[in-house]
């Protein structure tokens, strides 16, 4: 990957290339190299290849994220039957172990594909890249990926997608975005899911769940819903067509949305990789795999 | 547990370098971390043995230096020191801050006996 391309090469080390090939040495005589590389380079690189596809198939791709057991599979059933054929989704299920979600959005006669993670508590931009192979891509409009049920591990892997919606349900308290500041604050939605359980829970207030979000710095909106009783879905559809329409917008204008907050690394690479990297734009079926 | 992939990808970029200067050890390798990065460093500390195992990188030191939580407030321009969960100014109380520091995850500089 990195020597295909050469985004080894950084602002930080460039220097040390440029001269003699010599390197820097440290007190003791060791050799030092600056790197300057996310700690997920070889991720970040794979999520850019990821992003390409859904450029070239002008596919909105949407990373969903939550506890186990928030409610990200029902939302996406009922998505999915409000849209019907106006709005074409896809769905990349990301679980430990079965085929369960993926056969839950077939029913609702969406293409899905299961990816079983195993031991891994995330998905990670080489799982979502095998995935996208398994998909016909060519009339989507929305590509959802469902990841692992954990609020900790998926919030550091760029997967290539272009925004991150968090789902927060009224069973789990409304502290979570306190608790767990790294999954929030990647949050480009903050859903605030089973609102019809609202009134049974008197100790989950959503204004305090929002206070906690705006808390992380979150200027982003915040959706209370039900996939049960309706209430409040019209939101998160407008929501869906209004960015679905944004996305749109900026790839005429050669630009891609990307989620709100991303590592400083994938900023870093992404510019290299801008203008060392056209060979990717004609080989989207047959690059090379590099799994770490 | 994400830590354990995490380690497999920094050897595999510290195998690269290494490779191209031709190594025939890696001394060191130094990251910089932010507690808003989703990485603990403990954590990873735990897992680096595992991941070089057997590599190039085997006998390394990881070297790991926290970076401090720091906003910038939209409002009034100060930067003021933050918690993980509580970015906002601490000058005038204003949430509408940048994150100028603590969300790092980089692979700093990396140490060669050549
Ligand atoms: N009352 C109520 N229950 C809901 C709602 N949405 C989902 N549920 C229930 O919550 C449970 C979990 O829902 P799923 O959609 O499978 O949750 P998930 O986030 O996909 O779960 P994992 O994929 O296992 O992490 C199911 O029993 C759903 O019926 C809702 O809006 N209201
Ligand atoms: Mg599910
Ligand atoms: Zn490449
Ligand atoms: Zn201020």
């Amino acid at each position: 990957m990195c020597d295909t391309c050469g985004c080894n090469i950084t602002p930080g080390n460039k220097h040390l290339v440029e001269a003699d090939g010599k390197l820097a040495k440290t007190e003791d005589g060791k050799a030092a190299v600056d790197v300057l590389h996310s700690l997920l380079h070889e991720n970040d690189h794979q999520a850019l290849h990821n992003r390409e596809h859904f450029a070239r198939h002008k596919v909105l791709a949407i990373n969903l994220m939550s506890s186990p057991g928030s409610g990200k599979t029902t939302l996406l059933e009922k998505t999915i039957q409000n849209l019907g054929d106006s709005i074409k989704i896809a769905v990349i299920e990301g679980d430990l172990e079965t085929e369960n979600d993926a056969d839950r959005i077939r029913n609702q006669g969406a293409p899905a594909v299961q990816i079983t993670t195993g031991s891994a508590c995330h998905l990670d931009a080489h799982m979502v890249h095998d995935g996208l192979h398994q998909l016909d891509l060519t009339d989507v409009d929305i590509l959802f990926i469902e990841n692992v049920g954990n609020l900790v591990c998926p919030a550091s892997f760029d997967l290539g997608h272009h925004l991150n919606v968090t789902l927060l349900s009224s069973t789990e308290g409304d502290d979570k975005p306190s608790k767990y500041p790294v999954m929030f604050r990647a949050a480009d939605l903050m859903l605030i899911t089973k609102s019809d359980l609202l009134q049974y829970l008197d100790d989950f207030d959503p204004k305090a769940a929002e206070a906690n979000f705006r808390k992380l710095a979150k200027d982003n909106p915040v959706i209370e819903l039900s996939a049960k009783t309706d209430d409040g879905f019209d939101n998160w559809i407008s929501w869906l067509k209004d960015t679905l329409a944004l996305h749109h917008e900026k790839l005429s204008n050669g630009e891609t949305m990307r989620p709100a907050i991303q590592a400083d690394g994938v900023e870093l690479h992404a510019h290299q990789h801008s203008h060392s990297h056209a060979h990717s734009h004609d080989h989207i079926h047959d690059h090379i795999h590099n799994k770490a | 547990m994400h830590e354990l992939a995490i380690c497999q990808d920094i050897i595999a970029q510290v195998e690269q370098i290494a490779a191209q200067h031709r190594a025939v050890a890696v001394h060191r390798i130094q990251l910089d971390i932010g507690p808003l990065s989703g990485v603990e460093a403990p954590l990873l500390e735990a897992a680096f043995p595992i991941a070089c195992a057997g590599s190039v990188a085997e006998n390394a030191e990881l070297k790991i230096e926290i970076s401090p939580i720091v906003v910038s407030c939209r409002s009034c321009n100060e930067k003021t020191a933050a918690s993980a969960n509580d970015l906002t100014c601490k000058k005038c109380g204003n949430w509408h801050t940048d994150l100028v520091s603590g969300d790092e995850m980089i692979l700093k500089r990396v140490e060669l006996d050549t």
